[in-house]
């Protein structure tokens, strides 16, 4: 693994090399492992390894980017030449802010806990191999077949800037993702964590297992509105796709769902969002794309959207706008991307809080009369996006439940529903736990009772 | 890099491999945008690495390293033997690969200019006067340009003796405006969506896309979409101009006839496809107007998935897909033809980059050009009533590509064969068998457009790989639109 160290040195000799103004170099990469599996049999498995740098430069308002995974001095000059050119030749940008010095970035005053295992970073082919091993045993025990992945990797991520800003983040990642087939039927799972020791094979074998075998046959009733039970994963894949609305750029160039609804009432009383980076159920590093240290900030308390997430331009650019006395406090949060980039930010870390009165996934199928459980989305895309209408198919593991109980399997629904009228409906929730899904970033979500949920469309299976 | 690939192939035999390839491969881009009239983006990359991928004890495994020094390249093919041991832990039967002559060949991209010889003032100039342009249309609340190029470098090497350097030249531009009034954000892009269009050509393209000369007008609709009516619901003939039928072919007709979805081999993310070994030859996927190809040479053109040789050295080809009709092809790869008894590869096998294994991908995925004349105007003058969808807003389709959903930016009505009223939120949708089937007309061959698609994700890791579809605008008839909005 690259260190600290010698990312230090690499970077001392990329100031060397430069004529800039200021100079940033953002370190990544790692080691990773991926086994993947279908029809009961490992199909794919690959391992890479592989640093960058990417080098910004800046001339008096100017700014460009070069990155590349060779750090011999030639390749490095080359890299500082082709930043420094596509910075030199721009028209200075009046609201380019200096880069921020030691006192803005600054580290963690105390310890945090660690993201970085030993055990995943020593996680080996042979052991993954064990890992689908056992998943395939329990397929072969059901009569099913079974496809799927298990990764391990190792990843540096780290900043260092001409005016003495630096931040250095290492941190592991085990991911398992199970789908079980039957002939007309499937269940899937999927669970990641930077320990690996927090992930178990069989346990979420056996659950898709169960929901491939309890949705076979299934029947198709018709589209319509109905009480649905999301578990965490199909939260996660639709509530994801408004978080990147919640910055202040996104307000600034009117692309944002957020435009003049900031401060009223927008979803349910029972909804309140954080964004957290030092959440013990997070991922990733605690500083944003300029090195800033990311802040926790609540977005929304109670249904009402209550402030925005900022990087260092979009809070100066804001104060000075026509929306500044309309969008909660402004100043800058930690949340900005590497610069230059046009979302500006967004919160990476997303917490919903645990309700009140948490249920579990089998009481809101006691508690419901008729509804939908549904497993997981799929291909969920934006139709519209001020009122925030999303698209997208069911998938894997899709029930009818009547009376209090899962009667049966049901053929998949396309959903054509918008986010605000879907988090004003929520009657019940779990607690929030690390979820992965496909459509969106890792969060910590709840699964949702949510009354009303807008199915159009009957798929054939 | 023969000296490197040889070291790699030598370590992976000494270790037991039956077979082994090593790619390398020296990629750069650029990627130049703006925003509101400021830089966007300005940044350039460049990633150098190899793999090594074998066969042992009938299982696969990959390994790859940025690393080319000697020690790392020996490293690396250990270890991509000691992961394909560990795979032969879980296997059913042994992998099989058809047969295929060890080519040695030489290819680079046909380009007129190469873009990296265009001074980036120059880019960003004709950016900024778009930019401009757009934002000079009264309610253009954001203006976004983009244009990108990318060179590759690829060296393919196997123990079979093949040797093959391939160099690809790809070029891409576009632009949005967007507004926002009253509740809506309403937006359109030229000249398509997600990135505009995308070729494997040189700078050249960027001169042919009329950029600038479309940009007032693109604003000026942008705007226009707020006072426009409502799409209806309802069944409707419907025409889709040809970028909009490229993404068609490419959810509905690209995606499913790929050979590791068919035989599960992607069924944990991608999916799998309705189109079973059974249908191949009897499955009537669509009217006999319907003719579909992947073909990845190059006289289909400069498409994202033209190509000399595929990243397992198997040569570019052309593969009936569709045929007046019936389905008649896969895309495959030398290890998905033996299983279906093939007697050789499809040609499809691509990796985004050095360190991603290749697999099945899309080459260019083309409906041919009907063989009537029929232009654009004459086709709609042959519509009663009817409505035209432009430039894909939102697309959407299930894990077995059954049902789709997809919206465009505009929509037109069509009445007694003339483009009336202008219509927002148009969205169809429908069942993919059932809709190739309504197809009554498709333009001829000037009409035929051969779009890229640069972001097309499959696979995990996931990969992003870009992909070329041929077509013209077409008619489908009694289709279901609107339903976007139902409910909503």
């Amino acid at each position: 693994m690259l260190t600290e160290d010698q990312a230090a040195n690499i970077f001392s000799r990329i100031k060397k090399f430069s004529t800039a103004d200021e100079v940033e170099g953002l370190f990544y990469g790692g080691r990773s492992a991926l086994t993947r599996f279908a029809n009961n049999t490992i199909h794919q498995n690959v391992a890479e390894e592989n640093y960058g740098v990417s080098v910004r430069t800046v001339f008096g308002g100017r700014t460009a980017r070069a990155t590349t995974n060779r750090f011999d001095d030639q390749s490095l000059k080359d890299v500082v030449k082709a930043s420094e050119d596509l910075a030199r030749v721009q028209e200075p940008d009046a609201d380019l802010l200096p880069m921020p010095g030691t006192g803005e970035g600054a580290r963690p005053t105390q310890v945090e806990p660690s993201r970085h295992f030993a055990e995943t970073a020593a996680v080996t082919p042979e052991q993954r191999a064990g890992g689908v091993g056992k998943i395939v045993s329990i397929a072969h025990r059901h009569k099913l077949t079974t496809a799927g992945i298990f990764s391990s990797s190792e990843s540096i991520e780290g900043i260092f800037n001409s005016r003495g800003l630096s931040n250095w983040h290492t941190q592991t990642s085990a991911e398992i993702s199970i789908t079980m087939l039957a002939p007309d039927s499937s269940g899937w799972q999927k669970s990641n964590s930077p320990n690996v020791a927090n992930l178990d094979p069989q346990a979420l074998a056996e659950i898709a297992a169960k929901k491939a075998v309890e949705s076979a046959g299934p029947h198709e009733i018709a589209a319509g509105k109905y009480t649905v039970i999301l578990e965490p994963s199909a939260v996660l894949d639709t509530t994801g796709f408004m978080f990147f609305d919640f910055g202040g750029l996104a307000i600034l160039d009117q692309r944002s769902f957020l435009n003049n609804r900031i401060g009223k009432n927008l979803f349910g009383e029972n909804i309140s969002v954080w964004d957290d980076a030092a959440h013990p159920l997070q991922s990733g590093p605690s500083f944003d794309g300029e090195g800033l240290r990311r802040q926790k900030v609540q977005l929304v308390e109670r249904g009402v959207v209550k402030r925005l997430v900022y990087a260092r331009a979009s809070a100066e650019k804001m104060r000075k706008s026509e929306y500044a006395g309309k969008v909660g406090p402004i100043e800058a949060t930690g949340h900005g991307f590497p610069i230059p980039n046009e979302m500006g930010e967004g919160p990476m870390n997303i917490v919903f809080e645990p309700p009140r009165d948490p249920k579990t996934v089998d009481h809101m199928i006691a508690s419901t009369e008729r509804g939908i459980l549904v497993t997981r989305l799929w291909y969920i895309r934006e139709v519209d996006p001020y009122e925030k209408i999303l698209t997208g198919m069911t998938r894997d593991g899709t029930f009818l439940v009547e009376n209090g109980k899962v009667v049966c399997g049901v053929r998949n629904f396309r959903f054509n529903q918008s986010l605000i009228e879907m988090l004003s409906n929520v009657e019940q929730m779990s607690t929030a736990v690390r979820t992965s899904g496909e459509e969106s970033f890792d969060m910590v979500v709840p699964a949702m009772k949510v009354r009303d949920f807008n199915f159009t469309e009957v798929t054939k299976f | 890099m023969k000296d490197l690939a040889s070291w790699a192939l030598d370590t992976a035999n000494q270790r037991g491999a039956t077979y082994a390839d090593v790619r390398v491969v020296d990629e750069r881009g650029r990627a130049l945008a703006t925003k509101n009239g400021k830089i966007g983006n300005a940044s350039d990359s460049r990633s150098q690495g190899f793999n090594v991928r074998v066969l042992v004890d009938g299982a696969w495994g990959f390994a790859s390293s940025a690393d080319l020094s000697r020690g790392s390249i020996d490293a690396t093919a250990a270890q991509a033997v000691a992961i394909a041991r560990a795979s032969a832990q879980v296997k059913q039967k042994d992998v099989q690969l058809v047969s295929e002559k060890a080519a040695v060949a030489e290819w680079t991209t046909p380009h007129k200019i190469d873009p990296f010889t265009i001074s980036i003032e120059q880019n960003l100039a004709l950016l900024q006067k778009i930019d401009s342009e757009l934002r000079s249309v009264k309610g253009i609340t954001l203006a976004e340009t983009n244009m990108n190029f990318r060179r590759e470098e690829l060296w393919f090497f196997s123990s079979a003796g093949a040797d093959i350097h391939q160099t690809k030249v790809t070029t891409g531009a576009g632009y949005v405006a967007y507004s926002f009034a009253g509740s809506e954000i309403q937006k359109r892009s030229y000249p398509n969506s997600f990135g505009g269009q995308w070729q494997n050509k040189g700078y050249e393209l960027i001169d042919e896309l009329e950029l600038l000369e479309n940009a007032r007008r693109i604003g000026e609709e942008a705007v226009a979409l707020h006072s426009a009516d409502q799409c209806p619901e309802g069944a409707f003939d419907i025409i889709l101009e040809s970028s909009q039928l490229g993404l068609q072919i490419h959810e509905s007709v690209g995606h499913p006839i790929e050979l590791d979805r068919v035989l599960g081999m992607e069924a944990n993310f991608a999916g799998t496809s309705f189109l079973t070994l059974d249908k191949l030859r009897t499955l009537k996927y669509g009217s006999e107007l319907v003719n579909v190809v992947a073909d990845a040479r190059q006289e289909h053109g400069p498409g994202l998935g033209t190509f000399a040789f595929d990243d397992e050295g198997v040569p570019a080809q052309c593969t009936p897909i569709i045929s007046n009709g019936l389905f008649t092809g896969y895309l495959s790869s030398r290890e998905t033809a033996a299983l279906i008894g093939l007697q050789r590869s499809g040609g499809t096998l691509r990796a985004e980059s050095w360190n991603r294994l290749p697999m099945i991908r899309m080459t260019n995925i083309s409906i041919l050009p009907g063989e009537k004349p029929l232009t654009g105007e004459q086709l709609i003058s042959s519509t009663d009533h009817g409505i035209l969808f432009q430039t894909n807003r939102s697309w959407s389709i299930d894990d077995k590509r059954y049902n789709f959903q997809f919206g465009t930016e505009i929509g037109w009505e069509i009445k007694n064969g003339k483009r009336a009223r202008m219509l927002k939120n148009p969205s169809y949708s429908g069942i993919t068998t059932e809709f190739w089937n309504s197809m009554d007309a498709i333009c001829s061959r000037d009409e035929w457009t051969l779009w890229g698609t640069p972001n097309c994700g499959k696979g995990q890791p996931q990969q992003v790989m870009g992909t070329g579809h041929g077509a013209a605008p077409a008619r489908f008839k009694k289709v279901k639109v609107g339903s976007a909005y139902k409910g909503n």
